[in-house]
């Protein structure tokens, strides 16, 4: 795992836990005692067998749960003590998402999702968020797009708005559930090629779920996750 | 995007424009709903104010009247005897209110009161030639009484000019008595002195039984024909409030010496009948709302779980459970507000092509049609409060969805 020298702490679990239908005859505990730390400009690759739990840990990490127990730190901020209001908010200012079918909100043109976090972020549309969504789709090369709905791209061009709305905030940490999931091999690899020259460019932090072990062979290093634990 | 639009009303609109088909189909729901408050309420409202404008022009609002003229026994028993006297009504004469020029000067200084005329009436017999008809014979002060009774509007020949020798009698008496404008009648009462009178105007109420009796003459004249001289038999009135009438008659009983009957108790009917017309609205309201909200509910309750992993990936980026709330109450709202404008112009050109095609006998308009600006804005308001408040159950449902649920589907 390659961990840039005297880098800032991205993101620290300590002894997370998340149990489900706790107190019930059904209850099950999917991540046990989780530890791990991700620096600034690091691309992680979060690998494991389906039902191992990644999905749940990147939920955890990316605020949409609560673990059952232990503690999770974003930039050194403990969440634990965070109430709804200040964890949306932090979210969506710290945490970009990209899902393996990209969910772009079909009401919505391509420039329209990506300036769609500046716009719940703000409350109304301005200039300057226009501005930054052209700029970021012009960087993953969709700007002759930026008028189409999303129902009028391909797989491959819907993949990279969501790359370019997970990043409108400028967040600390990219977390990409299966980009390339859906795509074949040479969208998945332009997607992924994407993604990496991104974070070499801005530092951005990426911790991505993925089954292609050629793509996580690439990142800077694989955490493998298996009946929820973190094996290597 | 509109920059000035914040983000739940763009949200709104979008969602409500993609799905275009289903808010057509909702917004045409809608549409017939308020329709139908529109044309009835447009409908019943044109007819109770085209009725009581009718009652209300065509007789006092207030009538003052002497009280019952009542049999007193004597008593003349002796100690320790019970009496059971046997009590005749007495048969009620014409006689004047007692003090009426002090109850008139009262009752012009009563805010609530507009405008106050003494008449003087009773029976009378007209004659022309050998035909001879019974008359209800109304002496008035015309100046002050057509104030009240608007005359000169049911006038069909010659004109409301009441002199001390001129009459104005109904339709049918004119033509039982084959009498015309400008023709002269011997009037006589059964106290008094008989007098000829001409003819100045011709009235026509809409009642036949009114038509064929109403006499009108200058009160000194009816207090000469009718042998009371210097009396009144009844105080007429209008007030502000014409469904305080009523409230207003029973204060003046109470405190003077008369008799004081409103519209209201005259035509006890009419106003139950006008009651009813007014429920019976109130309850088609209700029950036409109610089937909006559920139509508007359903269809946000649909769209909720259509949009929910739109929903999930919204609070992912950021978007807080309130700004989902509002997103879909706008939806109901915006929904209700459209669905009226449509409705009401659905109501009103609905209401206007049967006012159009249904006619009297006479080819005349039936009654005429009022669009009352409220009626628009006070449906429209309805509309829209009905659309949020059917919105809030789905809204709430969509403000809370998990989002890692949501976008896991």
């Amino acid at each position: 795992m390659v961990k840039p020298a005297g880098a800032e702490q991205v993101l620290r679990l300590e002894k997370v836990c998340k149990a489900y239908n706790i107190g019930q005859p059904a209850e099950i505990e999917v991540l046990h005692d989780i530890d791990m730390t991700l620096d600034r400009g690091q691309f992680m690759a979060l690998t494991g067998p389906s039902g191992s739990g990644k999905s749940t840990l990147l939920n955890l990490i990316g605020l949409l749960d609560r673990p059952t127990s232990g503690r999770l730190f974003i930039k050194g901020e403990e969440t634990g003590r965070l109430g709804d209001t200040e964890i949306t908010r932090l979210r969506a200012h710290t945490v970009g998402f990209i899902f393996q079918d990209h969910h772009l909100i079909s009401a919505f043109t391509a420039l329209e999702n990506v300036m769609m976090p500046l716009l719940l972020d703000r409350g109304f549309p301005s200039a300057a968020a226009e501005t930054r969504a052209r700029d970021l789709l012009q960087r993953v090369g969709l700007a002759a797009v930026a008028g189409n709905l999303a129902t009028n791209m391909s797989g491959g061009q819907q993949q990279r708005v969501a790359i370019a709305r997970a990043l409108a905030m400028n967040p600390d940490l990219v977390l990409a559930d299966e980009p390339t999931g859906n795509l074949d091999t040479k969208s998945a690899d332009g997607v992924f090629e994407l993604m990496r020259d991104v974070n070499r460019d801005s530092g951005t932090t990426f911790l991505m779920v993925t089954h292609n072990l050629d793509l996580a062979r690439r990142c800077d290093g694989i955490i493998d996750v298996v009946d929820g634990r973190i094996v290597g | 995007m509109t920059p000035w639009l914040p983000f739940e009303w763009i949200a709104a609109i979008r969602f409500l424009r993609e799905g275009r088909m289903q808010t057509m189909f909702i917004i045409t729901g809608i549409a017939i709903g308020v329709g139908v408050i529109v044309f009835m309420s447009g409908l019943l409202s044109s007819l109770q104010t085209s009725l009581i404008k009718r009652v209300l022009t065509s007789q006092p609002q207030i009538q003052l009247l002497p009280p019952d003229q009542i049999a007193r026994p004597l008593r003349g028993g002796r100690p320790g005897e019970i009496e059971d006297p046997t009590i005749q009504r007495p048969s009620q004469r014409v006689v004047s209110i007692d003090q009426w020029r002090k109850i008139r000067d009262h009752m012009l200084a009563m805010s609530e009161i507009t405008n106050v005329s003494p008449t003087m009436a009773g029976s009378a017999l007209a004659v022309r030639g050998d035909a001879s008809r019974a008359i209800t014979l109304s002496g008035v002060e015309p100046a002050t009484y057509f104030n009240i009774v608007r005359v000169p509007d049911y006038i069909t020949a010659g004109f409301a000019r009441l002199a001390s020798d001129d009459i104005i009698i109904g339709i049918e008496l004119a033509k039982d008595l084959g009498a015309v404008v400008g023709d002269r009648l011997n009037v006589k009462a059964a106290a008094g002195v008989p007098v000829v009178l001409t003819i100045t105007g011709l009235v026509d109420f809409g009642n036949k039984g009114a038509n064929a009796r109403i006499a009108y003459v200058a009160l000194r004249t009816a207090q000469s024909l009718l042998g009371v001289t210097g009396g009144v038999t009844t105080i007429d009135m209008t007030v502000r409030d014409i469904y305080a009438a009523d409230t207003i008659a029973q204060r003046i009983q109470a405190a003077d010496r008369v008799q004081a009957d409103s519209w209201i108790v005259t035509n006890a009917q009419l106003f139950t009948a006008i009651k009813a017309q007014g429920s019976s609205n109130l309850v088609i309201r209700v029950f036409v709302g109610l089937s909006v909200a559920f139509g508007i509910a359903a269809v946000l309750v649909v769209s909720v779980i259509q949009r929910s992993k739109d929903i999930g990936i919204l609070r992912a980026m950021g978007a807080s459970s309130g700004q989902v709330l509002r997103v879909f109450l706008l939806q109901g709202g915006l929904l209700g507000f459209v669905g009226s404008l449509v409705g009401s112009a659905l109501g009103a050109g609905g209401l206007a092509i049967w006012h159009a095609s249904v006619r009297a006998a006479d080819g005349k308009e039936i009654f005429p049609l009022l669009f009352e600006p409220s009626l628009f804005v006070s449906t429209a308001a309805l509309a829209t409060l009905t659309g949020l408040l059917a919105a809030t159950a789905p809204a709430l449902r969509a403000a809370r969805l998990d989002p890692v649920e949501a976008i896991r589907g």
